[in-house]
């Protein structure tokens, strides 16, 4: 079981769901907000920008399924639950897979939630 | 409680199972307390140890505090009836602007460094944070930051702008040195925060006691560490605007002037860009407290340890795309509202996890009634009524209506005080006997708490109300024909008795109490490792650094305190007279290193006076001497370096007891003085990035960027300084391998190629607008540009200094092949150093060509 060792765990497993839900954020913002100072049309269509974010969205949901998942196979790891708080390799192991799959959830949530104004929202006025 | 983990894997480390002789015990003892005692008489100012810094740190917080709201007391007089005159408008706008600053900047921020800086090393069994030093001169900043700040006012010459600073009522219309006395105070200040959260960062990953794996460390560790991380990328944005709105003040370069092609609306997004998680740092480590005080009195583990984590990191991630939401009403596209009206909304579902966590902890338990339990369900009651206030005024169309109100006043004071003022009282009677060795009063804590719940709800829940019928913020007065005479009437009253409240705790912390016995040592029965501690305290942090196997260590494992106690754990001892703790590795917190602790020194209180002089000086424009100051308080920084940090131990390595030796001086990424200077970077680093923010934001918002009659920096002169700048970084590197292999005239000859690529850099980037004429007061963008240029020269100036220092430290034999920190640190800060470079010149250079 060398992939518990400590060499193989890092704090940035649990650093890149938000960050995942960070980036889409920022891109999106950024996307909206160029968009409407250059690009939009006279009556402020998003048009373009709305497909971009919906892109952004799937990207992104679909890392967050991948770490999600992932995170969810680390905590399931020789079917024990939690609280993982023994003092072991193989505890720390799950409790950061599922930590990770916990932040996973929440980035997407968030997500769901952006794209949704995209959904609704069709102008820049 | 749990039974004993019977699974616990063979391998572990237990405690020696006999005890040393007696004899033994009471030497080692003695030799720990010569050396962690405070210095006495006047020399006690020198002390360094987080048991006198960290203390003198809270009280001043409190201090501020009760400063502060002695002014709100003050405007609650003026606003008890309409029309009143019993403060002047001018006074007012200087009473509320120094009333949200203080509290801000110098209570709430400070006091959870101040609080983490005394309680982290006690519940991480380390003898003291990596770098007293840094800590004590965070504290000296915040001290000569603070009082500066706070006189302002006694001399009619208090910022009167808001505590938010907006320009360009503080460029264009308030020539006083108010604004400066803000600008240059709080930069100062968020200097020495930043230094402290570098401090609590590299303590909470590489200073845990051995085996306290990630999944074990104290929730209040996790929530300390996320809010310092936060204040590493929170506090730049408002660095570098302060920097951007002081130097159009000084010396008009016009960022925000919309006549010269700046915008004001750039500090809104920088300001509040920090603004918004500040709310944040500041909530979740007085959470954090709750989080420990809950288990205790539940006498019950945290329940949903994970879930909680979830909050702290998820909370701590999404308050970073929250900051639009204070900027409603400024017309930005509705989709820009949305999204962030989005994250502003989702925000609280990590917020309500923890409280159900809370919640069914103190249900799964069976709760034992105490003060501090009391003050932690106030805080829970009156936050969850801010944070559903908070969900309101997130939904944009409902802030447009109560934007600028009382409503928002109501708000943010039932989140603030409810998710950190209460929190921090009861931390206060929880931890109390920790610092001083007895308890609080029982009966004024609930004294306290009822008059302080009752004023607060009397206080704070008619704003709501008189801010729904239009009463706007920030206004001195009130016609009566508004309908909100009886409204603020009852808030007034609220605002005495709650700080009566107030009163009767500082009551409690300030009355004699010589004749109160010492508290019992663990009072409160609670599971984590600070409770180890003797009452009254030794100064030696832990008598032996304890091998940890779970969350709640005092609960779950047995003999855990005789074992402490009569040192069978790691560095019982002190035998070289050195003060010592144990560096560990970031996930499992299996030892690596030994790490020397700098004792008292008066150099970091000289640092904060001479650096903060620069401030100071520049508020009044005395440009020269301020120079003159900073320069000094280089050299004694310098001197610092070379005195207290990386000295060559007597011997490579030492046994730490239980049978384990490990190595006294590290370098590289192994060294606690690498994670210290990789934190600072990458603040230095956001700082930057903000100013390149704003470089794209003015492109963004404005038609005419770069502006037609503007000639940009050109290409050539900055794509030379990037060579060599390229040039100064390799021959960096080269000087350390050259070093690490004891090649020492190739070292030599790459450290001065080095630094004269490096002179010949900053000479080659002030070329390209210098050679164009670019004159940074005539247009945003040319002072955009030269800002970046100026920024990348001093971020390049800091490495050669550092460049020299080596070279210096390499002729004098203090830096050798083996020990090098100084070398790689350097190494790390020119990485940082190219960085910039190549992204000024991407930007300056090259995005004029693209576009």
């Amino acid at each position: 079981m060398s992939s518990v060792d400590e060499e193989h765990a890092s704090l940035w497993a649990l650093a890149v769901p938000p960050l995942i839900w960070a980036t889409h954020f920022l891109l999106s913002y950024w996307t909206a907000a160029v968009w409407c100072a250059k690009f939009a049309d006279a009556g402020g269509s998003l048009a373009l920008a709305r497909l971009a974010i919906a892109v952004y969205s799937a990207l992104a949901l679909a890392a967050l399924a991948l770490t999600g998942y992932q995170g969810y196979r680390r905590h399931h790891l020789e079917q024990r639950a939690a609280p993982h708080d023994e003092d072991s390799p193989e505890s720390r192991y799950r409790f950061m897979g599922y930590a990770a799959m916990l932040l996973s959830g929440l980035s997407a949530i968030a997500i769901v939630y952006a794209t949704l104004v995209v959904l609704y929202i069709r102008s820049c006025v | 409680m749990r039974e004993q983990d019977a699974e616990r894997p063979s391998g572990d480390v237990q405690p020696l199972a006999e005890a040393p002789p007696e004899s033994l015990q009471r030497a080692q003892a003695e030799r720990l307390i010569e050396v962690w005692d405070a210095p006495s008489g006047w020399r006690y100012w020198s002390a360094v140890n987080n048991t006198e810094v960290g203390v003198w740190y809270t009280a001043l917080a409190f201090l501020f505090l009760l400063y502060a709201g002695v002014l709100a007391l003050l405007m609650r007089i003026q606003l008890a009836v309409p029309n009143n005159d019993f403060l002047s408008a001018d006074f007012y706008n200087q009473a509320f602007t120094v009333h949200g600053s203080v509290m801000m900047f110098l209570f709430a921020i400070p006091i959870f460094e101040a609080v983490a800086v005394v309680l982290m090393p006690q519940m991480l069994g380390a003898r003291d944070l990596p770098f007293p030093r840094l800590a004590a001169f965070g504290f000296w900043c915040f001290l000569i930051g603070g009082i500066f700040l706070c006189g302002s006012i006694f001399f009619d010459a208090a910022p009167r702008g808001g505590w938010f600073m907006y320009p360009p009522l503080t460029s264009a219309f308030q020539p006083d040195i108010g604004p400066d006395i803000w600008l240059l105070g709080f930069s100062f200040i968020e200097v020495a925060a930043i230094a402290s959260a570098v401090e609590l960062i590299v303590g909470a990953l590489k200073c845990r006691p051995p085996g306290m794996r990630i999944n074990l460390i104290p929730l209040y560790a996790w929530y300390a560490l996320v809010g310092a991380i936060m204040i590493v990328f929170a506090f730049p944005p408002l660095i570098a605007g302060s920097m951007m709105l002081e130097v159009e003040r000084a010396f008009h370069w016009p960022f925000f002037d919309a006549a010269r092609g700046g915008d004001p609306l750039l500090w809104q997004h920088l300001f509040w860009l920090f603004g918004h998680p500040e709310v944040y740092i500041i909530f979740l480590p007085s959470i954090a407290l709750v989080a420990m005080i809950v288990p205790t009195f539940a006498r019950k583990p945290m329940v949903g340890y994970g879930w909680v984590v979830l909050a702290a990191i998820g909370t701590g991630f999404l308050s970073f795309g929250l900051w639009v939401h204070h900027m409603y009403t400024t017309g930005l596209p509705g989709v820009s509202l949305g999204l962030f009206s989005a994250a502003s909304t989702a925000v609280a579902i990590p917020t309500g996890v923890q409280f159900f966590c809370f919640l069914a902890t103190l249900l799964a338990g069976r709760v034992v009634r105490s003060v501090p339990m009391l003050w932690v369900l106030g805080s829970l009651a009156i936050f969850v009524l801010g944070g559903l206030t908070g969900v309101m005024v997130a939904i944009a169309t409902f802030d447009f209506q109560a934007h600028d109100t009382y409503f928002v006043v109501a708000h943010f004071h039932y989140v603030l005080i409810g998710g950190a003022i209460f929190p921090l009282i009861a931390g206060l009677y929880y931890f109390y006997p920790i610092v001083a060795d007895r308890k609080l009063s029982d009966r004024l804590g609930t004294i306290a708490f009822w008059l302080a719940f009752v004023g607060f709800n009397l206080t704070f829940l008619p704003m709501h109300l008189s801010g729904l019928r239009g009463m706007p913020r920030r206004v001195f007065t009130y016609p009566s024909q508004l309908g909100v005479d009886d409204l603020n009437l009852t808030s007034s009253v609220g605002a005495f008795v709650l700080a009566a409240g107030i009163a009767v705790v500082v009551w409690d912390v300030l009355r004699p109490k010589r004749s109160q016995p010492y508290a019992p040592r663990n009072p409160w029965n609670a599971g984590t490792l600070e409770w180890v501690q003797d009452m009254p305290a030794k100064p030696w942090g832990i008598r032996s650094i304890p091998e940890i196997d779970t969350r709640y260590p005092l609960w779950d494992q047995p003999n855990l305190l005789r074992d402490i106690d009569e040192g069978r754990f790691y560095l019982p001892d002190a035998e070289e007279g050195k003060r010592e703790t144990l560096v560990t590795s970031v996930v499992d917190a299996q030892p690596v290193q030994c790490q020397r602790l700098p004792g008292p020194s008066f150099l970091p209180l000289l640092s904060a006076v001479t650096v903060g002089g620069f401030f100071v000086f520049g508020t009044f424009g005395w440009w020269r001497l301020a120079i003159l100051s900073f320069m000094v308080g280089i050299g004694l920084i310098c001197v610092w370096l070379w005195t207290g940090t990386a000295l060559h131990p007597e011997k490579p390595d030492k046994d730490v007891g239980l049978g384990l030796r490990l190595p006294l001086y590290l370098s590289g990424t192994a060294s606690v003085g690498w994670w210290g200077t990789f934190v600072t970077m990458l603040a230095a680093f956001t700082a930057y990035v903000c100013i390149v923010f704003g470089y794209f934001f003015f492109w963004t918002v404005h038609e005419d960027f770069p502006p037609a009659h503007a000639s940009g920096p050109g290409w050539r002169w900055p794509l030379v300084s990037l060579l060599l700048f390229l040039a100064a970084w390799s021959a960096t590197l080269l000087a350390r391998r050259a070093n690490a292999r004891d090649e020492v005239a190739l070292h030599y000859g790459a450290q001065l190629a080095a630094l004269g690529f490096s002179v010949a850099a900053g000479a080659a980037l002030l070329a390209g607008p210098l050679t164009t004429h670019m004159d940074p007061t005539r247009h945003a963008y040319e002072a955009s540009v030269w800002l970046l240029v100026a920024w990348t020269v001093l971020h390049l100036g800091l490495a050669v200094i550092m460049s020299a220092f080596c070279l210096v430290a390499r002729a004098a034999g203090r830096i050798t092949a083996r020990y090098d920190i100084d070398l790689h640190n350097t190494v790390l800060v020119w990485h940082f150093t190219l960085l910039t470079a190549a992204m000024t010149v991407a930007v300056i250079a090259g995005f004029p060509l693209a576009t």
